[in-house]
């Protein structure tokens, strides 16, 4: 869990009942997703953004599964891989701005997220060329003869490049200590699948074709997904080379701050259907029903993890005065 | 005692795999019966099939590969047997390898070589033959070395294998079957620094890889003319050591370019560039270009003969260009009785090496 996070809350929730750990983790993830796209139109962050809401719940539920020392390699859209991984709030927004305090000194931007003191290898924005530098990570942890295992998250536009099927050859030939996260969100930009994927594709077989462990279910219910992928980590650290794929909802547009519902490629239904299954809410019921804590209780947790996003980001905006003058946008 | 160029690389490996054991090799190659035209020989047995391994043919998935080892700590030389088969890993090498350590804000050491052979004749052809240094050389992060001997190729591979950034080695096969003697406690140039292989006065010939031999020979058949030009072999093309070579022009005031890839954008133009920016008003003549013409390289060997700037060639360009006034039939007469072709025919090495290349 963030460790940020942790000292936020302990004070008034109890940080060892995994639903609040989740909660707290997708809520903060969200909190960050809706600032950063609040605060786009400023031209504060000056770098393409991708942003994960709606896809909040896969990043939680495997990460809160992971040790420090495990790997990520994450996409283009990395917000929510580095945050659930631990990843510094106040370095990632530093980043955004491309200022030398960020986590790449400026020099990657929100597509080339960086932080090795988290375990976060890579983002790899070149869609599927984040697999093979994951085997490549986790042929060295073998070699090291560590526990740890590497987790390369990709869309499923990367079932459609080369570099997924020979990365996949080459983990199920070396018995790597891998898990491929797929979040199928259905959409390459605009593209659905259908017109990417024939009808008749089969991925299971695909991948178990291979001589991957293969694995689905679905992406929203962060509970589901942290009880699934704790089921298999065991087996991925003893080098059974793993796919788990996810099926889940881009809210926002592919690239950029805004919905764009508007542009009609996704059907209302579609969208509709989605959003009732909102992993925030679909967690928040579940903790009200059961009593975890209160409904009012659920909201001041939310309340304090928006107010830290917004006090980490003015900090970060303070820090950065200097380097904000110049382009005279310190708002 | 003289050895070949692969047994001095073969020992090259050794070394620092017995130094270092993060060094790894790997290629579609390694571990089986030709090893790499026998460049890796015995040291799969020695090292183990950890460390020492055939790949499958994903030569992509492969070099991000070694580009997350690398970013573990580890040193991995990953091989090809042609350097044209490195274009199928063009996104790792260029997007990721050469920008990891720049985009992680240098947290990241990037320590691997790219081993690259490039082939010459019999009949290699259009996707077999191409060398691309400068192709690479155009990246930022990347470095490009080509030895032009055993031993440069011994020190590189080393200085290589241990450099702290990724590089691209570019190894020519006409150079496989050549011998030196590596003699022990002798001065290395650093991995960036070029090498003169013959001082010189009148004129300065500037080369790499097999260049640079057809350059010495060039240079020993004008000396019997009382013409004395000085070599040099660049050793590493970027970054390229821009003091030997303006030094020596500077001296020389004359200057003669021979490159092992195409000449339009290549390495021709830009050390042209530099040499006449730096020494501008000082040059006797302007610079003599020669390299590939724009045309991909042909299988035949009949076309090939007019593809490759031939010795003979370069002699009559040269002797016009410079208005030097030696007898140009007495200087071929003079090339073909000092190195003469053991092999049967000039599209293959000249040192008894029999094909297939």
């Amino acid at each position: 869990m963030n460790p940020a996070l942790v000292n936020l809350i302990k004070k008034d929730f109890d940080v060892r009942n995994s639903r609040i750990q989740m909660f707290a983790n997708l809520q903060l993830i969200r909190s960050v997703e809706l600032l950063i796209s609040e605060k786009y139109a400023d031209q504060i962050f000056r770098c393409p953004v991708h942003l994960s809401i709606g896809q909040e719940a896969i990043a939680v539920g495997v990460s809160l599964n992971l040790e420090l020392e495990d790997k990520v390699v994450s996409t283009h859209r990395s917000h929510a891989h580095y945050i659930a991984k631990g990843g510094d709030l106040f370095m990632m927004l530093s980043e955004l701005i491309g200022s030398p305090l960020g986590c790449c000194k400026g020099r990657g931007g929100s597509m080339h997220i960086f932080d090795k003191a988290v375990g976060f290898m890579a983002s790899v924005p070149i869609v599927g060329s984040s697999l093979p530098i994951a085997t490549g990570l986790a042929l060295a942890e073998k070699h090291l003869n560590s526990d740890n295992i590497v987790v390369a998250f990709i869309g499923d536009a990367a079932l459609e490049t080369g570099a997924f099927y020979e990365s996949l050859n080459l983990a199920a030939l070396k018995n790597l200590p891998i898990l491929i996260v797929l979040e199928d969100n259905g959409y390459s930009t605009y593209s659905n699948k259908k017109v990417r994927w024939p009808d008749n594709k089969n991925v299971r077989e695909t991948i178990e074709g291979m001589g991957i462990t293969y694995y689905s279910g679905s992406g929203d219910d962060v509970e589901d997904i942290y009880t699934q992928i704790g089921n298999i980590i065991s087996d991925v650290r003893k080098n059974k080379s793993s796919l788990v794929h996810l099926d889940t909802f881009r809210r926002y547009e592919h690239c950029g701050p805004s919905l764009d519902d508007s542009l009609g490629y996704r059907k209302s239904e579609e969208i509709e259907f989605y959003i009732k299954r909102d992993p925030i809410e679909i967690l928040g019921n579940k903790i009200i029903s059961s009593g975890v804590i209160s409904e009012i209780l659920l909201k001041k947790l939310s309340s304090q993890i928006n107010y830290y996003v917004e006090d980490t980001f003015i900090s970060m905006l303070r820090q950065n005065e200097n380097y904000l003058k110049q382009f005279e946008m310190n708002k | 005692m003289a050895q070949t160029y692969i047994n001095l690389l073969n020992q090259a490996f050794d070394e620092s795999l017995k130094d270092n054991s993060k060094v790894m090799l790997f290629g579609l190659g390694v571990g089986d019966v030709g090893a790499v035209f026998g460049s890796t020989a015995n040291l799969q047995s020695k090292y183990g099939s950890e460390r020492v391994f055939e790949i499958p043919l994903s030569e992509n998935a492969v070099t991000g590969m070694a580009l997350g080892l690398a970013m573990q700590g580890f040193r991995p030389v990953m091989m090809h047997q042609r350097a044209d088969f490195s274009f199928t890993s063009a996104e790792q090498i260029i997007n990721q390898i050469a920008k990891t350590s720049y985009m992680s804000g240098d947290v990241y050491k990037v320590s691997l070589v790219i081993r690259m052979i490039v082939g010459r004749g019999w009949g290699q052809g259009p996707t077999h033959a191409q060398s691309p240094h400068a192709i690479f050389s155009h990246v930022p992060g990347l470095q490009v070395v080509a030895p032009a001997t055993p031993v440069d190729g011994y020190y590189l591979m080393k200085q290589s294998i241990a450099s702290d950034k990724p590089v691209v080695f570019i190894e020519h096969r006409w150079l496989h079957q050549t011998t030196e003697v590596l003699i022990e406690n002798e001065q290395v140039p650093e991995l960036s620094e070029a090498k003169i292989m013959k001082s010189g006065k009148d004129l300065t010939l500037i080369s790499l890889s097999y260049g640079v031999i057809e350059c010495i020979k060039i240079a020993e058949i004008l000396s019997e003319f009382n013409l004395n030009a000085e070599v040099i072999n660049l050793r590493s093309i970027q970054p390229w050591d821009k003091s030997t070579v303006l030094r020596s022009v500077e001296k020389t005031k004359n200057a003669v370019l021979l490159d092992t890839g195409h000449i339009e954008f290549g390495l021709t133009g830009e050390v042209s560039s530099t040499i006449y920016s730096e020494l501008f008003g000082l040059l006797s003549n302007p610079i003599l270009r020669f390299g590939l013409p724009m045309e991909p390289t042909p299988s035949s060997a009949a076309l090939a003969i007019d593809h490759y700037p031939t010795i003979e060639k370069m002699l009559g360009e040269i002797k016009a260009h410079f208005g030097f006034k030696f007898d140009l039939t007495k200087a071929i007469n003079i090339f073909n009785a000092k190195f003469p072709y053991k092999s049967k025919h000039k599209d293959q090495p000249d040192v008894g090496a029999i094909g297939p290349f």
